[in-house]
């Protein structure tokens, strides 16, 4: 499998920014710090611009196979701890209104995947932190910073954020980031185990499995990031979302332009990592037509500023 | 012929039209295992004995899945397709010896957020108001 990822947040840059009469105080996403053992030793320099696209998108196929070795149910369980990670750096808002409407736009994104049914379902928290970030954990846990909440001028802009994050959920791109050896020793461990209940010794070797497969999801999520074809492939899951339940899908190609242009070229983690806003949009071009949106309906804007006003 | 799957999500409710907005008419388990009788776009009309139904086809799988597999069945899980294990893998107890040995990794958000649940009528609600369709519910 490839290893050549660039960082994987939607938003994510430094700065300061004003938009639509919000401003958005942008910190850089600081991932130093406490992470749960194994992951402490995050690359450093990930080697981006590997000819990544290519090699990915031929092991692409085997990967996926591998991923899709795991039950829901399994996926569930990574999913969870994988969100528990999250949360062990992030504080999670605690403002009811915001958390509510934030799961009713994302859960109906999500009724219109092609991944509607998780084992458990999706869920959306709001991180309480400037930085302008957002993940997405295997089986439908999302998440987005306070920070990435400012910087939505309206519902459909956030819709496109929740899209790109159901997005990810729906082609299983964290499943794909455990690495495939980890994949085998697992089927491996489960097709020894002979009795209903694990005998200690599998336990403990399964839990060495799960612990590798959760910091390999974690690290890619938090530090090194998904591929360009992953984010490519999330931002048209986002725009066959966004078109099935009637937002327009040049909503996502504002927040990318406004992205674009609050990033200082070659100082950050995110120009470095990421593919630029600029390739997304031009990726995209091809499925959304240029022009100006019309405006959102009135109901839309009331209940997005009744919700978020505060946040 | 008629196609068997089963139930692949903790929780399978079956609707009295193919979309998220049909009133639901019965709840189905993991691992329940369903006759297929029609499929419109991704929705599938399935027949159980608790009862019959529409369901997105992304909560079924053609794997059979055992939910209490005895060792036979765990050996021939490894050389099937056709066959999941219930519980087996990573599940609740793996997670909780993932926990003992990482006390800093704190859960209690994600059992929360797990709580939020966004009833059906307010989804329905929400996109008649705001002028959406539930389009992709139903293709």
């Amino acid at each position: 499998m490839s290893r050549g990822y660039s960082r994987r947040a939607f938003l994510h840059q430094a700065g300061r920014v004003s938009l639509a009469g919000l401003t958005c105080t942008v910190a850089q996403s600081a991932f130093g710090g406490w992470l749960p053992s194994g992951i402490s030793d995050l690359p450093g320099t990930v080697n981006k611009l590997s000819g990544y696209a290519d090699s990915i998108q031929k092991s692409a196929t085997a990967i996926q196979k591998a991923a899709e070795e795991f039950t829901p149910e399994q996926e569930y369980y990574i999913g969870r701890t994988v969100g528990a990670v999250v949360l062990s750096k992030y504080r999670a808002y605690d403002n009811q209104k915001a958390t509510h409407y934030v799961n009713v736009v994302g859960q109906t994104l999500a009724q219109a995947s092609d991944l509607p049914e998780t084992f458990n379902g999706y869920h959306f928290l709001i991180l309480d932190a400037e930085d302008i970030n957002a993940f997405a954990t295997p089986s439908g846990l999302i998440f987005v910073t306070r920070g990435l909440l400012r910087c939505c001028s309206n519902e459909g802009e956030l819709a496109s954020v929740l899209a790109h994050e159901v997005g990810h959920v729906q082609h299983k791109h964290g499943m794909q980031s455990i690495e495939k050896g980890r994949v085998t020793e697992a089927l491996t461990v489960i097709g020894l185990e002979a009795t209903k209940t694990f005998a200690q010794s599998d336990v403990a070797s399964l839990t060495r499995t799960f612990e590798g497969s959760i910091n390999d999801i974690a690290t890619t999520m938090i530090s090194s990031g998904y591929s360009r074809a992953f984010e490519a492939e999330a931002d048209q899951a986002a725009v066959t979302i966004l078109r099935r339940v009637g937002y327009d899908p040049g909503n996502l190609i504002k927040m990318l332009e406004q992205m674009d242009a609050r990033l200082k070229p070659g100082g950050i983690d995110f120009a470095k990592t990421h593919p630029s806003p600029k390739s997304r949009i031009q990726g995209l071009a091809k499925l959304v037509a240029s022009g100006p949106a019309l405006p959102p309906p009135a109901v839309r804007e009331g209940r997005f500023k009744k919700a978020l006003q505060n946040v | 012929m008629t196609k068997t799957m089963s139930v692949q999500v903790k929780k399978c409710p079956l609707r009295n039209q193919p979309s998220f907005l049909g009133k639901v008419v019965s709840t189905l388990a993991y691992g329940d295992q369903v006759s297929v009788r029609e499929e419109r776009a991704s929705w599938l009309h399935v027949a159980t004995g608790k009862g019959e139904g529409w369901t997105h086809s992304s909560a079924l799988t053609p794997k059979k899945i055992i939910l209490n597999p005895d060792s036979r069945e765990v050996r021939a899980s490894t050389s099937s397709e056709e066959i999941a294990l219930a519980g087996k893998g990573f599940n609740k107890q793996v997670e909780q010896e993932y926990r003992r040995q990482n006390r800093n990794v704190d859960f209690t958000w994600v059992d929360k957020m797990e709580q939020i649940v966004i009833s059906q009528t307010e989804i329905g609600s929400f996109l008649r108001e705001g002028g959406l369709t539930a389009e992709g519910g139903k293709s």
